[in-house]
């Protein structure tokens, strides 16, 4: 139960921090990927906002042998950069740059939901399940 | 002024700062949206509920926002064709590379993971490359 009220908790402050820094709006981030332009450089104070207090409670995390309500730390795993995290990058950079959302920011304006961001959340929807599907079929067949 | 607006941003995102530093401390989980989301479907059953709980807070907390101080401006003018192509390029992209501007560029950059270092690097040097391109020299 704590876990499901700090999740909640978490994706509050994560929904009110998109919403206070603006990053909510398409066009608003489109302004910071547009260096040509009418250069926008807000996006980088959010990030820089967010990056002083993580870094932080990453710090603190290391001194504590487990989270507060869970069994453990769900550490990614730390490859080294392959193909894949770079096509990846690469394909949603291009996404992000047509458009201007990204995941967060998509999904947190769609209590307005107009037409067009729901289009984009199905697509992006879809293109998430694609990505299951692709990665099942790159998988070595489990042998029974 | 409107255009730059930094103290908005930086309040803004020490309050995504808090949201990923409480989902860690109290749950040991990364606040990478995609990955909240994408992992969904093939979540174990205990692996679920704090997925839908965040999104719950993700998705109410804009309108809680807009009740008190007025509904936030969002400015989607990407044609339908582009929101297609875009969506299903986020989608794809972030799973096939493991994260988003949250996992990678807000948690990832923060555990100083070198992965997440690159991948950042690489989806804003594609961001900033594709709007070079729709508004310089394709939409001019």
């Amino acid at each position: 139960m704590l876990r499901l009220v700090s999740a909640f908790a978490s994706g509050l402050l994560f929904g009110l921090g998109l919403t206070v820094s603006r990053m909510i709006d398409p066009a608003k981030v489109l302004g910071f990927l547009d260096l040509a332009g009418d250069w926008d450089p807000s996006l980088a104070f959010v990030m820089l906002g967010a990056l002083i207090v993580t870094t932080s409670a990453y710090a603190l995390a290391r001194r504590l042998q487990a989270p507060l309500c869970a069994e453990r730390f769900a550490s990614p795993a730390s490859t080294a950069a392959d193909r894949r995290l770079i096509a990846g990058a690469l394909l949603f950079g291009i996404g992000w740059g047509l458009v201007g959302y990204c995941p967060g920011p998509a999904l947190a304006s769609l209590g307005f939901a107009g037409g067009r961001t729901l289009l984009f959340v199905a697509a992006m929807l879809i293109g998430m399940a694609l990505f299951t599907v692709f990665d099942r079929t790159r998988r070595p067949v489990p042998a029974r | 002024m409107d255009h730059f607006t930094p103290v908005s941003a930086t309040l803004g995102g020490l309050l995504i700062g808090l949201a990923a530093a409480l989902l860690w401390l109290a749950n040991g989980r990364i606040a990478g949206i995609s990955g909240i989301v994408g992992n969904l479907p093939t979540a174990r059953p205990g692996d679920i509920g704090w997925r839908i709980a965040f999104l719950a807070g993700l998705i109410v907390a804009p309108l809680l926002y807009a009740s008190l101080a007025g509904t936030p401006v969002i400015r989607l003018d990407a044609s339908v064709p582009a929101i297609l192509a875009g969506g299903l390029l986020v989608g794809f992209g972030t799973r096939l590379g493991g994260g988003c501007t949250s996992g990678h560029g807000v948690c990832g950059l923060a555990r100083f993971s070198p992965r997440s270092m690159i991948a950042t690097c690489l989806f804003m040097a594609a961001g900033f490359v594709t709007v070079f391109l729709t508004r310089h020299l394709v939409g001019g």
